[in-house]
């Protein structure tokens, strides 16, 4: 089962390369990564997508909290969050066929974001599964390139934050 | 305070307590050493190798319950001290190690004894700093011995420049450091304690199963306390020895791979594990899924990690061992319901009468054995022994014969099993200890991995007794290779005599005795244990000798293996 992990982190040198050696370490693997800035500018958000049980999913929860670095570790649960991915995919577009790959990104709300003689650029944003649906019907047409960002996520507006990590002193 | 960023070293050190610190100079830590020169209360103990230094610092730390102090250079001083590292990290030992590294503008250059060693030691500490800027240096010391002895105990490593070393500072140390993902937990939750209480009471055949965590936590007497009133049986893992007094009544032997079968029994028959510091190590289970199969688990533990990890715990408590084990004998109190433990400690009882530990005393070698229980006989009733090990065949002899009645009495390389462990720990539980009569009891094997080190114990004037139990061969390899590869030895073969241990002792400056017979052991071991200086006693015994019982790798412990299954030939 997959399960989608946010974690605080302090924005330090080598949070990114601690965590991911304890899940080398531990023999847990990561489906998607994304990391960037959060609203404070000493904290970063790392978007973890990883597929196991729920039984070592609290393992790799406690194991996180252990890391000096990680302020706070909470699971996306399906309907109480809002995931995202960015994609940009470049597909073969022989003038004959151009009009109707766009037809097909216009159904997905993929832009355009470049145009070439035998080719275009694709941009999508959406739910992980729409992006692997738009995936899967241009790639009959020829899927030059892709990158996708790794998923993202909040915890829905209505939900009460508890993602906003506690400032902890010690005596 | 003007100074530099050696001096706040020191300073940072000094404000922490520390009095005793273990290393070897370099090129990158000069400036440290440079500050050492110039004074400070910090005695320093200069080891013959960073891996001693490490090992040192460490039984400084197992001895005194306080954070061991290691040193080192650059490049190969530091990756040296990536072993004593590893095996603080398995054994949950206070460690901070601070290591002098090339100079800022050259890091990534591939330069002169570079080396990333916060990237090598990412798994194996609980955390690290690279230290960029003097200024934070007080910060990072401060926060380093915090982290390293709160929570579940841990090393830590500090890894500074020696242009930071070098640099300008105003010192004043902090009184305190902001630590925002820094939060062990401060105590038990209630209900959970009055839920392991019930579980407690309402056992028939209830068990302590005590874990290092214990001597971590300095939660020694409320263990007692809470066995005590409860009447509940207590068995000690290799790291708890000496945690529960090994001559009470209660005491339930040491559970594992080489325990005895009457411990093994009570742990895997019991209905009821109260795990209190312990992490259901495969060495204390054997095959996990025969692991006491009729018991419910209680597991107090200060690393919520551990909880689940293994066994699947029935009734989790996380927290600080000293108030959550205060607060579950006070919940037992207050429930009013004793658990009727006396049919199944009578039935333990009845096991350690049935089950003893055997071995062959018939031949003309001097048995491994009767070196331990010879030790142990000399030393009854003393308070003042601590020992160390190595690891392997002696170590285990010396979990069944020595009896520790003391806390942080017996120090040994658990989790890692560490060879070469047991001289350099000795020598730093006689700096934190120096009234001690310190006994590292090793194996011909380990011994020559950290030899180096008699010379620090002997100019640093830091007496300890060595007893090689010398069978000459690499000799838990040895039984394995006999018992599961159908006697193919392998690569495995030392020697008694090569090097001469004794001679290799008064080439140190220390005290070189051989003893091969019987009748010569207990004046051997008596004159070491008496001499007042270093002195190595190399008993040369039996080879031939498996320790048992044993619980083969991989099978369940009630399917122990005992003496005379082996043993076929021995007369009855």
């Amino acid at each position: 089962m997959k399960h989608t992990l946010s974690v605080l982190v302090e924005n330090k040198p080598g949070v990114l390369t601690r965590i991911t050696s304890m899940f080398t370490r531990r023999g847990y693997n990561i489906e998607s990564l994304a990391v960037g800035p959060t609203e404070r500018h000493d904290v970063s958000r790392i978007t973890l997508r990883v597929d196991c049980e729920s039984s070592p999913l609290e393992q790799i929860e406690k194991q996180m909290h252990k890391l000096v670095n990680v302020l706070r570790v909470s699971e996306l649960a399906p309907g109480e969050s809002i995931e995202r991915e960015l994609v940009l995919m470049k597909v073969a577009a022989p003038p004959a066929k151009r009009a109707e790959l766009m037809a097909l990104g216009e159904v997905f709300g993929a832009r355009v974001v470049d145009l070439g003689t035998d080719s275009i650029v694709f941009e999508l944003t959406g739910v992980p599964e729409d992006v692997d649906s738009f995936e899967e019907l241009v790639r009959p047409h020829g899927l030059q390139e892709l990158v996708r960002t790794g998923r993202i996520g909040l915890g829905r507006a209505h939900r009460p934050n508890r993602n906003r990590p506690r400032q902890h002193v010690l005596a | 305070m003007r100074c530099n960023g050696a001096d706040a070293i020191l300073r940072s050190l000094e404000a922490e307590g520390v009095d005793v610190a273990f290393g070897l100079p370099g090129g990158a830590i000069l400036p440290l050493y440079d500050a050492f020169a110039r004074g400070t209360t910090v005695r320093h103990v200069l080891a013959r190798h960073e891996q001693g230094a490490g090992h040192m610092a460490e039984g400084y730390a197992r001895a005194s319950g306080r954070v061991g102090v290691a040193i080192a250079t650059s490049g190969p001083g530091a990756t040296n001290l990536v072993t004593p590292i590893a095996d603080a990290w398995m054994d949950s030992t206070p460690l901070v190690c601070i290591t002098g590294q090339v100079r800022s503008s050259l890091i990534g250059s591939d330069a002169f004894q570079e080396c990333d060693i916060t990237g090598i030691t990412i798994p194996i500490v609980k955390h690290s700093w690279l230290v960029q800027d003097v200024e934070e240096l007080p910060h990072v010391l401060k926060a380093a011995f915090h982290v390293a002895r709160t929570g579940r105990c841990g090393p830590v490593l500090v890894d500074v420049p020696r242009d930071i070393q070098e640099a300008a500072i105003d010192f004043s140390y902090p009184d305190e450091v902001s630590l925002p993902g820094w939060k062990p937990p401060r105590r038990g939750h209630e209900r959970q304690i009055l839920a392991a209480a019930e579980a407690v009471a309402a056992a028939e055949r209830p068990i302590l199963y005590v874990g290092g965590g214990v001597l971590n936590a300095d939660a020694m007497t409320e263990l007692r306390v809470l066995a005590e009133r409860a009447r509940l049986p207590v068995v000690t893992t290799l790291m708890a020895k000496g945690a529960f007094p090994e001559t009470h009544e209660l005491h339930a032997g040491w559970p594992g791979m080489h325990g005895p079968k009457w411990s093994n029994w009570a742990l895997n028959k019991a209905d009821l594990i109260v795990a209190v510091g312990a992490r259901f190590d495969d060495r204390v289970t054997g095959k996990l899924s025969a692991f006491a199969p009729g018991a419910r688990v209680v597991h107090l533990d200060i690393d919520a990690a551990e909880i689940s990890k293994i066994r699947h715990a029935d009734v989790p408590v996380v927290g600080p061992l000293k108030p959550v084990l205060a607060e579950l004998a006070r919940a037992l109190r207050e429930l009013n319901r004793a658990p009727a433990t006396e049919p199944w400690l009578r039935q333990i009882a009845e096991w350690r009468d049935a089950f003893p530990l055997r071995y062959r005393r018939e031949g003309e070698m001097l048995k491994p054995q009767l070196v331990l229980e010879t030790l142990q006989e000399l030393t009854a009733g003393r308070d003042d022994v601590v020992w160390t090990t190595g690891v392997g065949q002696h170590q285990m002899w010396a979990m069944q014969y020595l009896r520790c009645d003391r806390p942080r009495s017996f120090i040994t390389s658990g989790g890692l099993g560490t060879m070469g462990y047991g001289l350099p720990a000795a020598v730093g539980a006689k700096a934190a200890r120096p009234d001690a009569t310190v006994v590292c009891v090793d194996g011909d094997g380990c011994f020559q991995m950290t030899q180096q080190e008699l010379a620090t114990s002997v100019l640093e004037e830091l007496p300890i007794v060595v007893v090689i139990v010398n069978n000459g061969y690499l000799g838990m390899v040895r039984q394995w290779q006999d018992m599961f590869y159908e006697e193919r030895f392998s690569q495995i073969r030392l020697t008694h005599s090569l090097p001469d241990y004794a001679q290799l002792a008064r080439a140190y400056g220390a005290v070189g005795i051989t003893v091969d017979d019987e009748a010569d052991l207990e004046s051997a071991l008596s004159e070491a244990l008496s001499c007042g200086r270093t002195a190595v006693v190399d008993a040369r015994v039996d080879p031939r000798e498996h320790c048992f019982p044993m619980i083969p790798a991989g099978a369940a412990a009630l399917d122990l293996v005992e003496f005379e299954d082996d043993a076929a030939e021995v007369p009855a």
